[in-house]
C-alpha cells in the first residue's frame, strides 16, 4: 500500500462498461476526475451511476475498459488493495463494533498506527468525539452519515467515493450535511466522487457534474457551465427546468433567427449546435426565471428581447416567487419563474401576457430528440 | 423453557374506567392462558412428581414412599459418573463436528446458493420425514463391518488412527463411540444448520463490501464481521445440538454396545428395566443440572446475551 497521503493522481476510466447479460448498464465511458477535485455523477436511478462508482471501488468488475488512478493501472486489483474507500449508500457500518472500532477498521487492517490518536482526530474533525463509544445502532442517522465518512477518511485514500450518501436524511439535515461534506473536502483536500440523483446536491457540492442517462455520460461540465448550456435535453431538463420550443431557421449569421409559432426568435449562433441552415429544425430553449413577464396592455414596443405573447393558465405563489404557466402559440405550457419583489401585483390566470427575454439566455438544442427527455416525473422524485 | 416465566408486566395502569379497559387490560393474561395450563400440566407437575420421587425409597413390591432419602443422589453420582462424562463427551464432539459441518453449509445457503437456497435448505430439513429410530437404523448398515464405509476408512488408514484414539476397535466402527458420534451428529445436523443459517443470511451483504473497501480480505472479512455477527446463530445452534444430544439414549442404543452407554440409557433402563424409580429420577435431575451449569457457562463466555 502506497503511503503517500492525499496526493493522488487523477482518476481516468478509458472505455469502462457494465453488462449484465444483454443489459448494458454502462456503455463504454471515459471519463477523467481531476485530482483534488470534487466530482459528481448525477442522473436518475438506473443511469449507471452507481455501477461506475462500484467499478472504481472495485466492488463491480469492468465488462471492458480500465481504471486508473495516478497513472497507475487498478483494473484488475481487488477492492482491499484499492487506496480508496467508499461511503455506502446505507453506510453499512458494523453492527458489532462501536464508533471507535468501526473508524479504526481500516487501520487495523493496514497496521497503521498511532490508531486511537487518529481515531480521535477523525471523530473531532466530523463532530462525533462524544459518541466514541456508541454503537451504530444508537445513533441517529445523520451521526451514523458522519461515521461512514470518518471510517472511510481516516485511511487517507486517494479518492473517496460516496454513493448517495445523503440520500436517507431528510431535507434540511441533508442541506447540512452538504455543506459539511464540502468542507471537509476542501479540509482534506482528497478527490470525491459523489454519486447523486439530486440535481441541486450535486450543483451545490461538485466543481465538476457529469450527468449520466442511460449508462452514458450526457454532458460533463461546472454546474453554472451545464446549467446554462445544456447540449441535450435530457440535461436542459433534468437540470432545472427548461422551455423548450420547436422552431424552424429562417436566416443565420451572428444571430441565428427561427420562427416558432407564428413569430420569430433571435439567438446567437455560438449556442446553437453547428451547423444551422435555413429551413433545418432547432429547439428553442429558455429558463423559466430569464423570462419577464408583463400584461399584454402595457407591454412596451419592441426592444429588441425574444417576445412571445400568451395568457397566463396557472399561477402558483410560493412566497419569495411565483411560478406561472403560459399557453401560447409558441408551447402550451411556457414556465415563468417571477421574484416577488413587489413592483407589480401578482397576475391572475386568463391575463392576457408578454414574455420576454435576452436573446444572449437563448440556448438551441438538436431537434431530434425527445423533448421530454429528463423531466422528473411525480414517481421520480424521492 | 421456564415456565415460571411470568407474564409480562401489564400495560402501563390506565385510569381505572370499568368494563371495556379493564377486558383490554386482562388480554395478556387470556392470551398466555393455554400455554401456561399445558406447561403447568406437562412440565411442572410431571418435575414435582419426579422430584419427589428422587427423595423416595422403597421398592415396587412395598411401594415408595417419601423419607428424605438424598444420598440416592450421591450414590447415582457415583455409580454412574462414566456415563456422564461420556455423554457430555459424546455430544461435545458431536456439537463440535455438527459446527464444522453445519457452518460451511449455512454460510453457503445464505451467501452462495443463488436461486438453488430453498432446495437447499428443503433438503436440510428432508430426514425429517422419515422417523428418527429409521434413520438411526440406517446407519447400521451404513457402518456395517466389511461395508463400503468401513473398508474406505481402512483403506485410507483413518480407522488405524481412530483405533489408537479408542474411538473404534480393529476393523470394527459399528458398536464403537465413533458410530455413536456419527449417529448423533447426523442426527442433531439440522438443528445446527437452520438457526445459523438465520443469522447468516440476517448479516448485510452490503459489510462484507464495507470490510473489503477497509482493505480486509477475504479470510480477514470472515474473522473480524461474518463470525462476530453469526454468533447468535453458532450459541443457538450449539445449544440445540448439545442439550438433546447429551440427554439421547437412541443412538448409543442402536449404534453402541455396552461400553459406549450414555446417561440417557442408563435412566431409561433404571426406569423401564431395573424399576429403580429414585435412583432414575435422582439421575435426570442431575442430567439437568449439569446441562444448565455448561449452557450458563457457554453463554457467558461467548459474550452474546444481548444479541440473543
Amino acid at each position: 500500500m502506497t503511503q503517500q497521503q492525499t496526493t493522488g493522481g487523477d482518476v481516468r476510466l478509458t472505455g469502462i462498461s457494465k453488462t449484465y447479460g444483454s443489459f448494458t448498464a454502462v456503455h463504454p465511458l471515459d471519463l477523467t476526475v481531476p485530482r483534488g477535485s470534487f466530482f459528481a455523477l448525477l442522473g436518475a436511478s438506473g443511469c449507471g451511476k452507481t455501477t461506475t462508482l462500484r467499478m472504481i471501488a472495485g466492488l463491480e468488475e469492468a465488462t471492458t475498459g480500465t481504471v486508473s488512478l495516478g497513472g497507475r493501472d487498478i483494473t484488475a486489483l481487488p477492492p482491499h488493495r484499492r487506496p480508496v474507500n467508499t461511503v455506502f449508500q446505507s453506510y453499512a457500518l458494523f453492527p458489532h463494533l462501536d464508533v471507535t472500532e468501526n473508524v479504526a477498521f481500516g487501520l487495523r487492517r493496514r497496521g497503521v498506527t498511532p490508531v486511537k490518536k487518529r481515531v480521535a482526530e477523525m471523530l473531532d474533525l466530523v463532530q462525533l468525539g462524544d459518541f466514541a463509544r456508541r454503537r451504530p445502532h444508537q445513533l441517529s442517522g445523520g451521526q451514523q452519515q458522519r461515521v461512514a465518512v470518518a471510517r472511510a477518511l481516516i485511511n487517507h485514500p486517494q479518492v473517496l467515493l460516496l454513493d448517495e450518501p445523503l440520500g436517507a436524511l431528510d431535507l434540511s439535515l441533508r442541506r447540512r450535511m452538504q455543506l459539511e461534506l464540502k468542507r471537509i473536502q476542501t479540509e482534506v483536500g482528497i478527490t470525491f466522487v459523489h454519486v447523486t440523483h439530486d440535481q441541486e446536491e450535486a450543483m451545490t457540492m461538485a466543481d465538476t457534474v457529469a450527468v449520466m442517462n442511460g449508462g452514458r455520460v450526457e454532458q460533463l461540465g461546472a454546474p453554472a457551465d451545464l446549467y446554462e448550456n445544456p447540449r441535450t435535453t435530457f440535461v436542459a431538463n433534468f437540470l432545472g427546468t427548461s422551455n423548450l420550443i420547436e422552431a424552424e431557421i429562417v436566416s443565420a449569421g451572428t444571430d441565428v433567427v427561427v420562427s416558432a409559432g407564428g413569430g420569430t426568435l433571435r439567438l446567437p449562433a455560438g449556442r446553437c449546435p453547428a451547423p444551422t441552415p435555413p429551413g433545418g429544425r432547432l429547439l428553442v430553449g429558455i429558463r423559466p426565471e430569464k423570462i419577464s413577464l408583463d400584461p399584454a396592455a402595457d407591454a412596451d414596443p419592441d426592444d429588441g428581447r425574444n417576445r412571445v405573447t400568451g395568457r397566463i393558465t396557472e399561477a402558483g405563489f410560493l412566497g419569495a416567487s411565483t411560478q406561472y404557466l403560459v399557453e401560447s402559440p409558441a408551447g402550451k405550457a411556457l414556465q415563468v419563474y417571477e421574484q416577488n419583489t413587489g413592483h407589480r401585483r401578482s397576475l391572475a390566470p386568463g391575463s392576457e401576457v408578454v414574455l420576454r427575454w435576452d436573446p444572449a439566455h437563448t440556448f438551441a438544442l438538436d431537434a431530434a430528440q425527445d423533448m421530454e427527455a429528463g423531466v422528473q416525473s411525480v414517481q421520480d422524485t424521492p | 423453557m421456564s415456565a415460571t416465566g411470568g407474564p409480562p408486566a401489564p400495560p402501563a395502569p390506565a385510569p381505572p374506567v370499568r368494563g371495556r379497559s379493564v377486558r383490554k387490560r386482562l388480554v395478556p393474561y387470556w392470551l398466555l392462558l393455554p400455554g401456561v395450563l399445558w406447561l403447568l400440566v406437562f412440565f411442572a407437575l410431571p418435575m414435582v412428581y419426579q422430584a419427589s420421587t428422587s427423595v423416595q425409597t422403597g421398592s415396587l413390591e412395598e411401594g415408595f414412599r417419601v423419607t428424605w432419602h438424598l444420598a440416592t443422589y450421591k450414590d447415582a453420582l457415583a455409580d454412574y459418573y462414566p456415563q456422564f462424562l461420556r455423554s457430555l463427551l459424546y455430544a461435545g464432539t458431536a456439537t463440535l463436528l455438527c459446527l464444522l459441518l453445519g457452518y460451511p453449509l449455512a454460510y453457503l445457503i445464505a451467501f452462495k446458493a443463488g436461486r438453488w437456497r430453498n432446495l437447499v435448505l428443503v433438503l436440510v430439513i428432508a430426514p425429517f420425514f422419515t422417523s428418527f429410530l429409521i434413520r438411526t437404523l440406517a446407519w447400521k448398515t451404513i457402518l456395517a463391518d466389511g461395508g463400503a464405509v468401513v473398508e474406505a476408512l481402512k483403506a485410507l488408514h483413518v480407522l488405524d488412527v481412530t483405533s489408537g484414539l479408542g474411538w473404534t476397535e480393529g476393523d470394527r466402527v459399528l458398536a464403537t463411540p465413533m458410530a455413536v458420534v456419527c449417529g448423533l451428529t447426523y442426527n442433531f445436523l439440522p438443528f445446527m444448520v437452520l438457526p445459523l443459517y438465520t443469522s447468516l443470511d440476517r448479516i448485510d451483504p452490503r459489510l462484507h463490501e464495507a470490510a473489503g473497501d477497509l482493505y480486509a480480505t477475504a479470510a480477514t472479512t470472515f474473522r473480524t464481521v461474518t463470525l462476530p455477527l453469526s454468533m447468535p446463530g453458532v450459541v443457538a445452534g450449539t445449544l440445540l445440538t448439545f442439550i438433546p444430544a447429551s440427554g439421547d439414549y437412541v443412538n448409543a442404543e442402536l449404534l453402541g454396545s455396552t461400553d459406549t452407554k450414555m446417561v440417557g440409557s442408563v435412566i431409561q433402563s433404571q426406569f423401564l428395566r431395573v424399576l429403580d424409580y429414585p435412583t432414575a429420577a435422582a439421575l435426570s435431575f442431575i442430567l439437568m443440572a449439569v446441562v444448565l451449569l455448561v449452557v450458563t457457562v457457554h453463554i457467558r463466555r461467548s459474550g452474546t446475551e444481548d444479541l440473543l
